[in-house]
């Protein structure tokens, strides 16, 4: 097995190998614009490091979100692009659920990221490979209430200390983390592994009419 | 990873705006070109919304690569370059494209060229016409763009002559289109309204014409401002619209400023071709006046067929397989989309 690993909903472009024993190779670059910059050349890096071409790879683990849409779907268009030429599966997981794998809990605890418009994606679990509750996307201060006294993993945690008061680690996804997760579920719960899809969660915002592109020649 | 090859298989990316495309040529023939449009889905918000856009280009993009290589019958391991479209456009839609190509040149071992779509818009006439003459003037009208361009060298020197200050031609059909209550897009609405009417029935302004003017920009914002105003006072007044003829002669006036000051650009460089494209190249006025001025002023207009002056795929893998052809250095594999890439950046680094 050697299993391309990456994630792209949060400022994290992370990326990692797998060959289903280790992880042989991570490479993280924290910087939310330049997720489209970062992805290919930290997919060839992880490559690069542990000594194999793309043609070997066996399959491709991606985090389907929820994130801000842009970089989300570099990731998962990079997915399905690299997972068509080259003929091998695509598995998909929602990305909170790596944060959650993240901190190794036994104990009941959420997590939060980043969501913008001073909102978070957000989810409970009971421990850290059981999700409680769908991904939603909500109001730190609407939430505060039903998490409170739980310990909030993710970047939400860190943005929103007065709704979210108990921060715990991680802040971000690791790639590492997502591959180990995925060959985890591959052996033992395959129909958990998801489809390619992004976990929007928000409708686009079409109220009014916009202006097509518009193009400087300067 | 520079590759010279004479008649090389490109395969071409082009996700600027609300068209999906992927375009598939062998040197200067096309094999394939298919395109997945959203345009329904922004239709009843009169524009393109970006990220509408943007999800539809996700969902479409592998399905419009795999419909490709069935139509030019070749598999994605004979594809010698990859080319994108780097910039200009809608940033997120840009994006999408982006990393496709990316990803289909890392998993197959090949050089990407992540280029211009104005560029891309005069290179693909070469499918239709043959190689460009060295020199020509090209005028790119659409939804996106007006602009004149004087162009040496498609793969590497192109340079502004003059472009829209405001609206850009397309924009100005579709809101005079929705003023009309024709619907989106709006160019080949009003084309088509037009042909019932007449040209010279209503004298709507023709923008930055005066002497005191840049010669060779546009504007079209003060035009469809009289369209609107046109309107308003007749059905304020309980008239009925001539919706043919209000069709003809706002139609007539964005054609007479664009086709008057290509020929002017031309005539500036000593230049012997005009090349239009863009999608308001497909206006069937457009065509016939630029080919009656052209012919008068001694100047060849080489426009492509309406298919292929829409954005697409082709036209990418067009200029992807000029470069190759040229032995143009390839983009880095992090080069970024622009959605405001000058047009003298041909390709991205
Ligand atoms: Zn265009």
């Amino acid at each position: 097995m050697l299993l391309l690993a990456f994630d792209t909903a949060t400022p994290a472009t992370t990326v990692a190998l797998h060959d289903g024993a280790a992880v042989l190779a991570e490479s993280t670059t924290v910087d939310a614009r330049r997720t489209g910059e970062l992805l290919a050349p930290g997919i060839t890096a992880v490559l690069e490091a542990a000594g194999h071409k793309p043609g070997e790879l066996t399959g491709i683990a991606v985090g389907v979100g929820p994130g801000p849409f842009t970089g989300l779907r570099v990731g998962l268009v990079t997915a399905r692009a690299l997972g068509d030429a080259l003929g091998i599966p695509v598995h998909g997981v929602c990305t909170l659920d790596v944060v959650a794998y993240q901190t190794n809990s036994a104990t009941p605890f959420a997590v939060a990221t980043d969501a913008r418009r001073k909102e978070v994606y957000w989810a409970q679990y009971s421990d850290h490979l059981t999700r409680t509750t769908e991904p939603d996307v909500a109001h730190p201060a609407l939430i505060a209430d039903r998490l409170s006294g739980l310990a909030v993993a993710g970047e939400g945690a860190v943005l929103y200390p007065e709704a979210f008061p108990h921060a715990i680690e991680p802040r971000r996804p690791s790639a590492a983390a997502l591959a180990e997760l995925v060959v985890q579920r591959l052996a033992s719960d395959p129909a958990s592994l998801l489809f390619p899809e992004p976990l929007y969660l928000r409708r686009p915002d079409a109220v009014e009419p916009t202006t097509r592109k518009r193009v400087s020649t300067g | 990873m520079t590759l010279t090859k004479d008649e090389p298989l490109i395969l071409g990316f082009e996700t600027s705006c609300d068209e999906t495309g992927v375009g598939i040529v062998r040197g200067n023939t096309l094999l394939a070109d298919a395109v997945a449009s959203s345009v329904d889905e922004h239709a009843r918000f009169g524009g393109v919304v970006p990220e509408v856009a943007s999800r539809a280009h996700l969902e479409a993009m592998v399905p419009t690569v795999r419909r490709a290589l069935k139509d030019a019958g070749v598999t994605l391991q004979d594809i010698d370059a990859i080319a994108v479209t780097a910039g200009p456009g809608l940033a997120g839609a840009l994006l999408v494209g982006v990393a496709a190509a990316k990803s289909y040149a890392l998993a197959l071992n090949k050089p990407i060229y992540g280029v211009n779509h104005l560029a891309a818009h005069i290179c693909v006439d070469q499918l239709e016409h043959g190689p460009l003459p060295e020199g020509c003037v090209a005028m790119l009208v659409s939804g996106g763009h007006s602009s004149l361009l004087f162009v040496p060298d498609v793969t590497g020197d192109v340079q502004p002559l003059g472009q829209t200050i405001d609206d850009a031609a397309g924009e100005a059909f579709d809101k005079v289109a929705r003023v009309l209550g024709l619907g989106f897009p709006g160019g080949p609405l009003i084309d088509k309204a037009a042909r019932d009417g007449n040209p010279d029935a209503i004298a709507f302004p023709r923008g930055l014409t005066g002497p005191r003017d840049a010669p060779l920009d546009f504007s079209f914002s003060g035009l469809k401002t009289a369209v609107a105003r046109w309107i308003e006072h007749r059905e304020r007044a309980g008239e009925k619209i001539p919706v043919a003829d209000v069709s003809a002669s706002f139609q007539e006036a964005v054609v007479d400023v664009l086709t008057r000051k290509a020929i002017q650009a031309c005539k500036e460089r000593g230049a012997d071709h005009l090349l239009i494209g863009g999608g308001v190249a497909a206006n069937s006025r457009l065509r016939t006046l630029a080919e009656e001025r052209g012919t008068k002023a001694g100047i060849q207009v080489r426009v492509p067929r309406p298919n292929l002056c829409t954005d697409n795929g082709a036209m990418v893998a067009a200029l992807g397989s000029e470069l190759v052809r040229r032995g143009r250095t390839p983009s880095p594999l992090n080069f970024p989309a622009d959605s405001s890439q000058p047009v003298v950046d041909v390709v991205a680094r």
